[in-house]
């Protein structure tokens, strides 16, 4: 990105949409931008409008591949819808709710209250019990391991092994989880306004505090050199280039305004990312030098979710307030 | 002041009651009748209520602590993931109320409410409302703490099955109630029946809505009985108090006694002050605010309640004097 060719202000780019209901979650199948509704359905805001109704009650989380999204609701199914906005009902538990999706290669994993699902494209679906409700679900990248995110720590399991699933332990209520494209650190965000992070190699633990609020959103930016996170009234990230992960290290704080960031977003290429803010303004920042751009105004709706186009040429974003925004660069 | 947004927070009544008392009962009344309101109902036994609503939310109650270095302060972790839920709904409802199972203590519940900023920004915590059984209750105070717990902590009480007791034995009861609890308000009831607006709506925790603390009701139960396990206390002073002297007294006290002391509730003078200051507390997490001037011809004195077990009532008692201006 060649700072001198941007102006300071994209906000007359943005081609804005009214979806009518909060917006949960952001992304993009292929070149189209769809946004996950709270009242269940996935609004896609491509050339040709087209609105899914994929739960019948609130959808509740969401993962995204190449080719498909996967939701989950309190309608207790879980459900993925294509590109051309067909549908398929993955799993269904009348009564439960669909805490957490994950999305990995050829299989899906998802939750429901203490239970984590794994279920591959060919063959049986695997559970596992964990000690409270699943906080967060995540796939390592080759999809063989799965993260899941509870009360006391992580359990990090491989549903197609016979070993005993590991357990990385931190108290506390860990909501969020994460590993690091390199595969060497698994991240969680906490109920307390804190992170916790394990170094997989040796166990080690690493402690990331001084949030004024819990922190909601987080993403490793491109090659995973930082973690960037939400919950404070300026981006905080985390250098993770170095074995030893943040420890010991300063994180850099870019964007900062009075007013706290809500949602983090990393371009899937360059060194930038977008920053969300509770007051509906959204800043594209490079990290190198914290040069930023406006991209939207404040609405005083909160941002909740933000997706990059996987070439990194165009950025998506909604509000809870039921705007939303895509931005072609 | 913040009476506008705290209106527009949905309320949340938090039901309780030990095993048998009755607690199904209120649930299935409070969603049958025809009141036109509708309500999210967060249940730990599944499939008691009788009515099919596709807003009653089975939990796991799950207790968890915070690591802030607050040894009481355990909350509701599957609490604070279903409100986030039920908040989404695009029909919405006039309120939230969540059952806990007869063996629960009812702070985490309460504690959720105030920890969790999501949830603290869009709910406010309306009441505890405990069931009792007018027959067994006496029994429970003595063999359950769960029960003590869940009538120490109570905003209001509905003393059930009364049909089932003489008038004496009632009284009896209810003395022993006061002993421990001296705000909550108290119903007679008979198979959980009772008018709503008596359970919904109460404002217990809004500090707007602190009017006085009754004396009376204070010494009637002490005159009578004596739980040296869990009991009420409170101590007035017609002095004004100095609020440097109170503020790191109560913090003090609460951050060391907090596990003890399940409820404190208080009106204050202050020097030089024209107004009200009113707080209210469970365990460790103190909320207080100024609330209206004094009226004229009001008495000002200043009144502080602290129900718990193990209260050292002397020390209590000597760091209360010590904040007179």
């Amino acid at each position: 990105m060649a700072a001198t060719s941007i102006p300071s202000s994209l906000t007359s780019k943005l081609r804005v949409h009214a979806l009518g209901g909060a917006v949960v979650g952001a992304a993009y199948l292929g070149v189209t931008p769809v946004f996950a509704l709270a009242e269940g359905a996935l609004a896609f805001a491509g050339e040709e409008p087209l609105r899914v109704e994929a739960h019948k009650g609130v959808l509740l989380s969401l993962a995204v591949d190449a080719r498909s999204i996967v939701t989950g609701g309190d309608d207790g199914r879980v459900v993925r819808t294509r590109g051309d906005g067909s549908t398929e009902v993955v799993f269904e538990q009348k009564g439960r709710w669909i805490d957490q999706v994950a999305l990995g290669a050829d299989a899906v994993a998802f939750s429901a209250g203490k239970t984590a699902h794994f279920l591959p494209a060919k063959g049986e679906m695997k559970m596992l019990a964990v000690p409270s409700t699943v906080g967060g679900l995540a796939f390592a990248f080759k999809g063989t391991r799965l993260a899941v995110a509870h009360y006391g720590g992580v359990t990090l399991w491989f549903p197609n092994a016979q070993a005993k699933p590991e357990v990385l332990e931190w108290k506390g209520s860990h909501r969020g989880v994460a590993f690091s494209p390199d595969m060497r650190f698994v991240v969680t965000t906490m109920q307390e306004s804190a992170l916790h992070g394990w170094r997989l190699a040796d166990g080690g633990h690493m402690r990331m505090s001084g949030y004024p609020a819990r922190v909601k959103s987080m993403a490793f930016t491109a090659g995973g050199k930082f973690l960037a996170t939400s919950g404070s009234n300026e981006a905080i990230l985390w250098p993770f280039a170095s074995k030893e992960g943040p420890m010991g290290k300063q994180p850099s704080m870019l964007a900062p305004r009075d007013v706290r960031v809500s949602c983090v977003a990393a371009h899937p290429k360059d060194e930038v990312i977008a920053v969300g803010f509770e007051d509906g303004m959204v800043m594209m920042v490079r990290i190198s030098d914290g040069a930023e751009i406006l991209v939207r105004a404040p609405d005083a709706s909160p941002i909740t979710a933000m997706a990059w186009r996987a070439d990194g040429g165009a950025l998506c974003m909604g509000t809870e307030g039921g705007n939303a925004g895509v931005l072609v660069l | 002041m913040a009476d506008t947004q705290t209106q527009s927070k949905i309320p949340v009544t938090v039901l309780t009651g030990y095993l048998g008392a009755g607690k199904t009962t209120l649930l299935n009344r409070i969603l049958s009748e025809p009141h036109g309101k509708k309500f999210a109902v967060v249940v730990n036994e599944f499939g008691e209520i009788g009515i099919d609503n596709d807003l009653v939310v089975g939990a796991d109650e799950e207790v968890f602590e915070m690591n802030n270095g607050c040894i009481c302060c355990t909350v509701r972790g599957d609490l604070i993931r279903i409100i986030d839920g039920l908040l989404k709904r695009k029909d919405g409802f006039d309120g939230i109320i969540v059952e806990t199972t007869g063996l629960a203590d009812p702070a985490p519940v309460a504690q959720t409410f105030f920890v969790d900023e999501t949830v603290g920004a869009k709910t406010t915590l309306d009441a505890v409302v405990t069931v009792a059984d007018a027959k067994w209750l006496k029994d429970r105070l003595k063999d359950a703490p769960e029960a003590k717990n869940q009538i120490a902590f109570a905003d209001v009480i509905l003393l059930n099955k009364t049909d089932l007791v003489s008038e004496a034995e009632l009284k009896d009861v209810e003395l022993r109630i006061r002993a421990i609890n001296p705000f909550a308000r108290i119903h007679r009831t008979q198979r959980s029946d009772i008018a709503i607006d008596k359970v919904l709506g109460q404002g217990a925790f809004d500090l707007d809505r602190i009017q006085a603390i009754d004396p009376d009701f204070l010494e009637a139960g002490h005159k009578h009985f004596h739980d040296e396990d869990m009991r009420s206390v409170s101590f007035t002073s017609d002095a004004p108090l100095d609020p440097d002297k109170f503020f790191p007294w109560i913090q003090e006290l609460t951050q060391r006694e907090g596990p003890n002391i399940l409820r404190s509730k208080g009106i204050l003078a202050f020097k030089n002050d024209p107004e009200r200051f009113v707080f209210q507390g469970v365990h460790m997490i103190l909320d207080g605010d100024h609330q209206r001037p004094w009226k004229e011809g009001e008495p000002k004195v200043s009144r502080i309640v602290f129900i718990g077990r193990k209260l050292n009532v002397p020390e209590l008692e000597k760091g209360f004097r010590a904040c007179v201006a």
